[in-house]
């Protein structure tokens, strides 16, 4: 599937489109398909998210939405060094999914 | 240590104003992200994996105890209670909002801080040996030089859009703790009968293609060092390529010229330069060496008490000889063993700030190793210094060590990064402290990037890592003989990477060989001078 996140513009928070808005927990995003381009054009013109791209997940085992890359997988969750910072739902997740 | 004049702290309170109205604009959408984005970097604003990210300069590496408080606010009141140190002597934060940032520069410019030229195609923050001004083997204190160039560099309206960054570096001894050699431009101050001048050294760095910069020339009298500087920096704003990003530094046109033809340009520049006269008056070096008046050190003892091992090993390790001999410079190690270097939380600054004034004479350094340090120590002062430090988390005996590791922030805050760093860190450096071989293996200085720009130095470890993306999945290069000191060196890769373990357990096996071969007094660097790469090879594939 494909999913869209960027940084939120106010405070830099990673940001993941949930169908209306935007969400700090990566179990919120859904699918796009072919409106990506779209969807990210008319919100970063709102400024409603900053630099937003589209990436190509998965729904795993358990039922997260995994991002394909790792990078947007440490996004996702938060330093992998700094548990203590993790967005909050990421607990559930596990860090043994960044990886 | 020097202070702002009325002008250095004009320009630092207009620029603060400035980024605020342009956050502003940028929060209101007058400005959109590309247009914004150059704007920020000017100050110092990156956008990373989770947040944004504030990086403050700490000219040299120097500030005192009101500085350092400042910082542990900044992270208190505007990022998540720690920040941390770099090798170029910087602090990064890595959770600032947009919204805060104007508000934090604001803060940081009481103190006479900024985060002015921490990004983009200018000279940056100039750093500097981190025992500047107390070290035993200087010719002299290089921080006025340093602090001459600050000046010059600062808005320096020539310099602005360079063809890429720019990074220089001032010591003044024979022995070089700043990686001088892998600077775009490298300075040391030498003394030639009785005159003071700089020997300067053009076109190092690391990054993708590592080089370590040749003597451009043996002797710059001192009051043409600016002048002779600004030459450098002419002949390579007007060739240094535009092109293309990754052939744009320095070090890529002196390679293309060679360094003759370099040179040659760059006296004649120098030559036209003398006529025109761009060097600061004399008395404004004279103005700045007086900041850096020696403190008014006093006669004591000059051996501690060794009966408690602990302490003696932290003495044995963390301190350096001093010009006093009645004192010491101490290093504050931003690396307990399973920790993440260079780290230091908003309580371990305040501590840190509280010892400098207390026994350092309101001084401290960041090391471009990623620790702190205070300066100068009456050796009578280290139990109590210890202790403290010890306390709070700041008292591993471990500088220079295996488990003293360099490692950028990689793939856990890094938006350019391959692979996670800081976790192979702690990795190591617990196994090394865990199994009791940190003391045993000695000096070695253990280098980890998480991508092929090497803010983590890798080239330049006696064993570097280098974080690389395969397949989608982190792997591990290894490489060997790096050194960033006189006697500077590049690594070379050993074969094959490693995945995250294979990586921990390569460290170890390299480390055996070291041991078993090492004669009388050898470090891991001269163990692997002797023997090459072919035994450590056979040990790592064989
Ligand atoms: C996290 C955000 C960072 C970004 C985006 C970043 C970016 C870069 C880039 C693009 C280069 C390569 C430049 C080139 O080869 O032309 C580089 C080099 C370097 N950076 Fe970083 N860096 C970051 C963090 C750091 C940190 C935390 C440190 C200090 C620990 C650091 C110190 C250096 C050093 C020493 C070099 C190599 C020297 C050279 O410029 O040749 N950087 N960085
Ligand atoms: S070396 Fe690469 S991963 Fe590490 S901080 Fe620099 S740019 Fe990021």
């Amino acid at each position: 599937m494909k999913i869209l996140t960027g940084n939120d513009l106010r405070s830099g928070a990673v940001t993941w489109w949930n169908g209306s808005g935007w969400s700090l927990f990566v179990d919120d995003a859904v699918d796009v398909g072919e409106d990506a381009e779209e969807i990210l054009a008319r919100e970063e013109a709102a400024r409603r998210v900053n630099v937003p791209y589209a990436i190509e997940a998965s729904i795993d085992a358990a039922g997260h939405v995994r991002p394909a890359h790792i990078k947007d997988r440490v996004r996702a969750l938060g330093p992998t060094v700094r548990r203590d910072l993790a967005v909050p739902t990421a607990q559930k997740t596990g860090w043994d999914w960044v990886i | 240590m020097y202070r702002y004049d009325q002008y250095d702290q004009a320009m630092v309170d207009a620029r603060v104003e400035e980024f605020r109205d342009q956050a502003r604009r940028r929060l209101e959408g007058k400005l959109t992200e590309d247009q914004f984005k150059p704007l920020r970097l000017m100050n110092g604003l990156y956008l990373q994996l989770h947040a944004y990210m504030l990086r403050v300069a700490i000219p040299y590496g120097t500030l005192d105890a009101r500085q350092m408080e400042m910082l542990a606010d900044i992270a208190d009141k505007y990022d998540r209670g720690y920040g941390h140190f770099t090798t170029r002597q910087n602090i990064q934060y890595n959770w600032i909002k947009l919204e805060d940032c104007a508000d934090a520069l604001a803060d940081l410019a009481t103190v006479e801080m900024h985060a002015i030229q921490t990004s983009g195609n200018c000279i940056r923050n100039i750093s500097s040996d981190h025992f500047a001004g107390a070290a035993a083997d200087e010719v002299v204190d290089p921080r006025p030089y340093a602090e001459l160039m600050r000046q010059w560099s600062s808005f320096h309206p020539e310099f602005t859009y360079l063809p890429r960054k720019f990074k220089i570096a001032v010591i003044a001894s024979e022995k070089d703790r700043a990686a001088m050699r892998l600077h775009d431009i490298g300075v040391r101050i030498v003394k030639r009968d009785g005159e003071i001048g700089a020997e300067f050294y053009a076109g190092g760095g690391m990054g993708r293609t590592p080089m370590i910069a040749p003597l451009i020339r043996d002797f710059v009298p001192i009051d043409q060092f600016i002048t002779y500087a600004e030459a450098c920096l002419r002949v390579y704003n007007r060739y240094g390529r535009r092109d293309n990003k990754y052939k744009a530094r320095i070090k890529i046109l002196v390679h293309e010229l060679g360094a003759a033809e370099y040179i040659r340009q760059v006296e004649e520049e120098f030559a036209h330069l003398l006529s025109v006269g761009v060097e600061p008056p004399r008395e404004e070096l004279a103005r700045i060496t007086e900041y850096f008046a020696p403190p008014a050190f006093v006669d004591g003892p000059k051996a501690v008490d060794r009966s408690d091992p602990d302490f003696a090993l932290w003495v044995d390790r963390n301190t350096h000889r001093h010009k006093h001999d009645a004192y010491v410079s101490a290093v504050i190690s931003l690396k307990p063993a399973g920790g993440i270097p260079g780290d230091a939380t908003s309580e371990q600054m305040r501590v840190v700030a509280r010892l400098a004034r207390e026994y350092s004479f309101d001084e401290l350094r960041v090391m471009h190793t990623q620790n702190l340090l205070l300066p100068h120590v009456a050796i009578r002062d280290l139990p109590a210094v210890w202790q403290a430090l010890d306390e709070a988390g700041l008292g591993s005996p471990n500088m220079d060590t295996i488990e003293d590791i360099i490692a950028c922030p990689g793939l856990d805050y890094c938006s350019l990064a391959n692979a996670r760093s800081i976790p192979l860190a702690q990795r190591i450096s617990e196994r090394f402290a865990e199994t009791g071989r940190t003391e045993v293996v000695g000096e070695l200085k253990l280098k980890i990037s998480g991508c092929i720009n090497a803010c983590g130095h890798h080239h330049a470890g006696h064993i570097g890592i280098l974080g690389v993306d395969k397949k989608g999945k982190e792997n591990f290069q290894l490489s060997l003989g790096g050194s960033e000191a006189e006697d500077v060196s590049l690594a070379k890769i050993t074969g094959p990477g490693f995945d995250e373990d294979g990586v921990v357990a390569a460290v170890e096996k390299v480390t055996d060989v070291y041991l078993a071969q090492r004669s009388d007094g050898e470090r891991f660097l001269d163990t692997y001078r002797r023997i090459g790469m072919e035994p450590f090879k056979e040990a790592l594939y064989g």
